[in-house]
């Protein structure tokens, strides 16, 4: 069973904006799915339509086969969001929060307290649970709207932007547990701008643009059809021009630094050794961008992908 | 940040225990935010309330004279009773809900397996249990200034009931409305508080000229400020059945309203 599965959606907002154009696309019960895109694409509408914050114009829309239409109680109560925006009682404490929320799903406050403990102790809120919400950091405000999300320990868990403004330390710890709760059965879907992160977490994906789905692959499958990579090699002494290296194109960024484009049919041993030939030795080196980021920005059309 | 201790199944939906606990959750939590408040939300109504029997109970009241019947105090304390209810009934669910709305957090409720009608009855009587808390803390003041016989306890109730859900619902409507805080005072203000000057809290429209006394009638708060002081005196201005089948009516299509609105998104969706 998918568990979403979108048909035809359309979305004309009151002032013309066509945000969706017939979107189609289904997710798979246990993925952990990207779904990318630039500002205004129509990530936040499509996510808005499903936990019915936004009414749809058109097409139809399921959660574990539940239609939003004639099912939407049930529908609802499979997802957990986690929206881009703050949307929390900024005077209410962390607890208070995720408590009451646990009660709009139905769980009795002893449970729901028990839950409480387990999700803010998890995401490393339960020192902060008295205080009010407004005084966390940027960061635990991200974590709390994550643990509000869980405690109805939804079957699917929609994260929009979830580490946005979160500093790469706690993101990475965030990134551990997203993997665990997906280990663990909830399907995941995610709209990030950080690409490391989808390419990192996602097994598919799917790329939106001027409210349209424009790719949708397996991330493997998406990163092997990269033809070229461009990567940034640091040299020990310093260099008058680029050298000239048949079949690869070279820039020379400053006296230290070159940068090559490598394509699948090529090899770095092949490269290093025409460089070792011309006497220049390399002591470092790095991708030029992220892999997802070129496919993106290929796709999107766009110079800048945020 | 790594161990999660359950994982997520297919779990039934029991419908009717989600709405029940929904539905409590709600009115714990609009219980929590007035007792926390309670410096805003039921201070400032006892307060004005001892200015008015101060004021008009005890330094003008002695000049009127008796009123249908009774003492000038003992007239006016079920109607300043029944308009703090009715203006913290309105005004805990207009402030409630729109704060929701400003704050982006009622999507809390938006995005939950609640339906439009359950959300709509939390908050309404969230709205209840305010105006009752402050009636209560009235009437507790009213006490100090003058005696209250009960007559008819059932119609005591049943009024103020009725007529603090109509007036939640009333808040909630505008609350739906509203689209900054300007829109949330306006109707409090300039609507209910004339509304309730006019309906027969300090006077019997029978002492009105006939063109005034036509007009009362079309303000419904004069029917149910005149059904609860039927209760404590056993006087009315209007016949109470009448009265009761305004309010009752007033409150069904005002709730019918909010769910419809509810339902199209009015103000909440995009």
């Amino acid at each position: 069973m998918n568990a979403l599965s979108v048909r035809g959606l359309t979305k004309t907002y009151k002032n013309g904006v066509q945000a969706l154009k017939g979107i189609d696309l289904e997710v798979e019960q246990g993925d952990f799915f990207a779904l990318l895109g630039p500002n205004g694409a129509g990530k936040t509408t499509l996510i808005g339509i499903v936990t019915s914050l936004v009414t749809k114009s058109g097409g139809e829309a399921a959660v574990f086969g539940h239609d939003i239409d004639r099912e939407l109680e049930a529908a609802k109560a499979c997802i957990g969001v986690v929206p881009q925006e703050l949307n929390f009682n900024m005077f209410e404490s962390p607890e208070t929060i995720v408590v009451n929320q646990a009660g709009f799903y139905g769980i009795a406050r002893p449970e729901a307290r028990r839950r409480a403990e387990r999700y803010l102790k998890q995401l490393q809120l339960w020192d902060k649970r008295d205080k009010a919400a407004r005084g966390l950091s940027g960061g635990m405000k991200r974590r709390l709207m994550i643990a509000r999300a869980l405690m109805h320990e939804p079957r699917l868990l929609i994260l929009d932007e979830p580490t946005a403004g979160v500093d790469i330390e706690i993101r990475r710890s965030m990134w551990e547990f997203l993997r665990e709760i997906n280990r663990r059965g909830t399907t995941i879907i995610l709209t990030t701008h950080y690409l490391e992160e989808a390419e990192t977490l996602c097994r598919n994906i799917a790329i939106i643009d001027g409210g349209r789905i424009v790719e949708r692959d397996r991330m493997s499958s998406l990163l092997r059809r990269l033809h070229t990579e461009t990567f940034v090699l640091n040299a020990n002494a310093p260099l008058a021009a680029a050298p000239r290296l048949e079949g690869y194109p070279v820039r020379l960024i400053d006296e230290h630094t070159l940068e090559v484009e490598v394509s699948n049919e090529q090899n770095l041993n092949d490269l290093f050794g025409r460089l070792s030939q011309l006497g220049i030795e390399v002591v470092s080196m790095r991708n030029k961008v992220n892999r997802l980021e070129e496919i993106f920005m290929r796709l999107v059309d766009k110079g800048v992908a945020a | 940040m790594s161990a999660v201790a359950e994982s997520a199944g297919a779990q039934p939906l029991h419908l009717g225990r989600v709405r029940w606990i929904g539905f409590r959750t709600i009115v714990l939590r609009e219980y929590q935010r007035i007792i926390r408040i309670w410096t805003q939300t039921i201070l400032p109504s006892a307060v004005t309330q001892a200015l008015y029997f101060a004021i008009f109970g005890s330094l003008l009241g002695g000049r009127v004279g008796p009123m249908g019947g009774f003492g000038y105090m003992e007239y006016i304390a079920p109607g300043l009773i029944m308009m703090a209810v009715n203006i913290n009934s309105y005004s805990n669910v207009v402030s409630s809900f729109y704060g929701a709305k400003w704050g982006k957090h009622v999507e809390e409720l938006l995005v939950s397996p609640l339906p439009s009608w359950l959300i709509v009855s939390g908050y309404v009587t969230g709205g209840l249990v305010r105006g009752l808390l402050v009636g209560i803390a009235v009437t507790g003041v009213s006490l100090l200034f003058t005696h209250l016989h009960v007559r008819h306890p059932l119609i005591i109730v049943g009024a103020v009931v009725l007529t603090s859900m109509s007036f939640a619902l009333g808040g909630f409507l505008n609350a739906l409305f509203a689209k900054n805080f300007d829109q949330v005072n306006i109707v409090p203000t300039f609507v209910l508080t004339p509304l309730n000057y006019f309906g027969g809290v300090f006077y019997s429209v029978a002492l009105l000229p006939h063109w005034a006394q036509a007009i009362s009638y079309f303000n419904p708060i004069l029917y149910m400020i005149n059904a609860f002081r039927y209760g404590f005196l056993g006087v009315s201005d209007v016949n109470v059945a009448v009265a009761f089948g305004i309010m009752g009516g007033a409150a069904v299509a005002l709730f019918v309203g909010a769910i419809v609105l509810m339902e199209r998104g009015y103000g909440i969706r995009e």
